[in-house]
């Protein structure tokens, strides 16, 4: 027997003979539904987990993360002909584009000891984060429909794409390797540092694109606005120019200098640098960059995690 | 109230839901209410179907007691986690079948290995194999009886205590019908409850008990499928 619960104001009888509805044995009240769920263990639905069973949560869907991310790198190229081969070739051509115009046509070069290496490592670098930051304001908006049929913690999606973003990198860096050989840089020793500072730099970038997911799933707009963002950062962050070059004339105001030098973009960069290129010495460093390195990377990947489990229970909303 | 010891077990429990969504048209957002307090009660064992107009809020409704669009007002009672049946969603066309085979199980919270248990099982059900080594080419590639019936058996992979099927019965051709029909009835002797919205009314009555019938986001009748859905249709039917 089931219970019919639809008021009577909402049964107007058809034109036809009222339909025989199941006789009520009595209209449940609030209270009755409440006290029946209660008695059989019934439990609200969508509720937001604790922040540690989420954090569980996240981790038993870590396969799910990587095949999605993987997914989307593969389904990227699917249709060229060269198929995959464009996850090498796209980061050399970007690079040859830089080359011919910082190097060739600006001279850029002259300044800048290894200016290739040191222009195309910044290039790479400033890349990983930057499309990070873009692909988080379209991990739940472009999802949307996947969000609203399965169940699974939603931070998978802006995870999985800083992983595929980090995908992206490791080809670029193979690119990298191959530049940096052409350029009199051989492997040696310090290029292992190189690992500790990407770590570092996708913890940050994760929490980023945690943070740039929630926001956007909230105002959209953001996306159209990240951009104009994104290119002022770049041009703060010495991508195609030397940070500490430019601190060591003196018209630069103190403040400015320490915050160009906090800056975890120019810091990761620089990292980057010092790890693989010979005259890129530790002198060129700002002070105390592993430990700026690895606060941002806490601060950003915890603190961005938490902003976004905060609001588990909104997205798919509206 | 029944006594509890012969008293159906509820698996979930709507009271006075209302659900409403935001759309962003301009640059104006506009509030749209599409369930304006559903109440009702379903059992373990009983198979319900939503039957109603176009856009009466069958599949919102159903979206709410999944969990994935939260009740702007009343409570929703669950038991366990009822799962839409449906993984189109997390599937890409740009990879091959294989794949997304691989990738929807995970998506709906397979694991690897029970995964890569019923990975054939699946493609075998699918049927794309039959006419070639369809499932090694990317999915855009299908005719969409054959990508309809992919996705049908890549979700119904999986058993869940409360179910929920929105229209897809109506994929495939008549011996992927027939063998769909019998996986939704195994699905539903696993499942404690069946939720089914569909527009074809023989499909309701055949596998469904009992019928919900919404119109313009009110509950307009709860009972027997046979009587709902004839009352529906009389109520549908061109007047003279």
């Amino acid at each position: 027997m089931t219970l019919t619960s639809t008021p009577p104001a909402h049964t107007p009888a058809p034109t036809e003979p009222a339909a025989p509805t199941v006789p009520t044995p009595s209209a449940p009240s609030a209270t009755d539904l409440a006290a029946l769920a209660a008695r059989h263990g019934l439990t609200a639905s969508g509720a937001r987990p604790s922040l540690p069973a989420y954090t569980r949560l996240l981790w038993g869907r870590r396969h799910f993360v990587t095949a999605f991310a993987t997914a989307r790198l593969t389904a990227q190229y699917s249709r060229a002909r060269l198929g995959q081969l464009w996850q090498i070739m796209t980061p050399l051509l970007n690079a040859a584009v830089y080359y011919f115009i910082f190097g060739v046509l600006l001279r850029t070069k002259d300044d800048i000891a290894d200016f290739v290496p040191f222009l195309v490592t910044g290039v790479f670098v400033w890349t990983f984060t930057s499309s990070t930051v873009l692909a988080g304001t379209r991990a739940l908006t472009g999802n949307l429909a996947l969000v609203r049929a399965l169940h699974f913690p939603r931070a998978s999606l802006p995870v999985a794409y800083a992983v595929q973003q980090l995908q992206q990198l490791l080809f670029s860096m193979a690119a990298l390797a191959v530049i940096l050989c052409c350029f009199g840089q051989f492997p040696r020793p310090s290029w292992l540092l190189a690992l500790p500072a990407l770590a570092l730099q996708s913890l940050f970038n994760t929490g980023l694109a945690l943070i740039m997911a929630r926001l956007a799933s909230r105002t959209p707009d953001i996306a159209q606005l990240m951009p104009f963002v994104l290119r002022t950062w770049m041009y703060v962050s010495g991508v195609m120019w030397s940070v500490g070059h430019v601190l060591r004339s003196d018209r630069v105001p103190h403040l400015v200098a320490v915050a160009l030098q906090c800056n975890p973009a120019a810091v990761y960069i620089d990292l980057m640098r010092f790890a693989l290129i010979d005259s890129f010495t530790a002198a060129r460093l700002p002070p105390h960059v592993w430990l700026v390195a690895t606060g941002w990377a806490l601060l950003t990947g915890v603190g961005g995690f938490i902003y976004f489990w905060q609001a588990e229970e909104t997205y798919g909303r509206g | 109230m029944a006594e509890k010891s012969d008293a159906p077990t509820p698996t979930v429990i709507a009271d006075d839901i209302h659900i409403t969504y935001k759309v962003q048209s301009g640059g104006r957002t506009r509030e749209v209410h599409a369930v304006k307090g559903v109440t009702f009660v379903a059992h373990k064992g009983e198979a319900i179907g939503l039957i109603g107009s176009n856009g009466s809020g069958k599949s919102t409704l159903l979206k709410a007691v999944a969990g994935l669009l939260p009740p702007a007002r009343g409570h929703l009672y669950t038991q366990g986690q009822p799962s839409l049946l449906g993984v189109n969603a997390a599937l890409m066309n740009d990879l091959t079948g294989e794949r997304n085979v691989v990738l929807g199980g995970l998506a709906m919270g397979l694991s690897h290995r029970q995964v890569r248990e019923r990975y054939q099982q699946i493609v075998d059900f699918s049927g794309v194999d039959d006419k070639g080594d369809f499932i090694t080419l990317p999915m855009r590639t299908y005719s969409s009886g054959m990508a309809a019936r992919l996705r049908f058996s890549i979700a119904a992979a999986k058993s869940h205590d409360v179910l929920m099927i929105d229209e897809a019965l109506a994929t495939g051709d008549a011996a992927f019908q027939r063998r769909s029909k019998a996986r939704i009835a195994e699905l539903r002797a696993e499942a404690g409850t069946v939720f089914l919205v569909s527009h074809n009314y023989r499909t309701v009555t055949e596998t469904c008990d009992r019928a919900l019938w919404l119109e313009a986001g009110t509950l307009r009748m709860d009972g027997p499928a046979k009587d709902v859905v004839a009352a529906y249709e009389a109520h549908t039917k061109p007047k003279k």
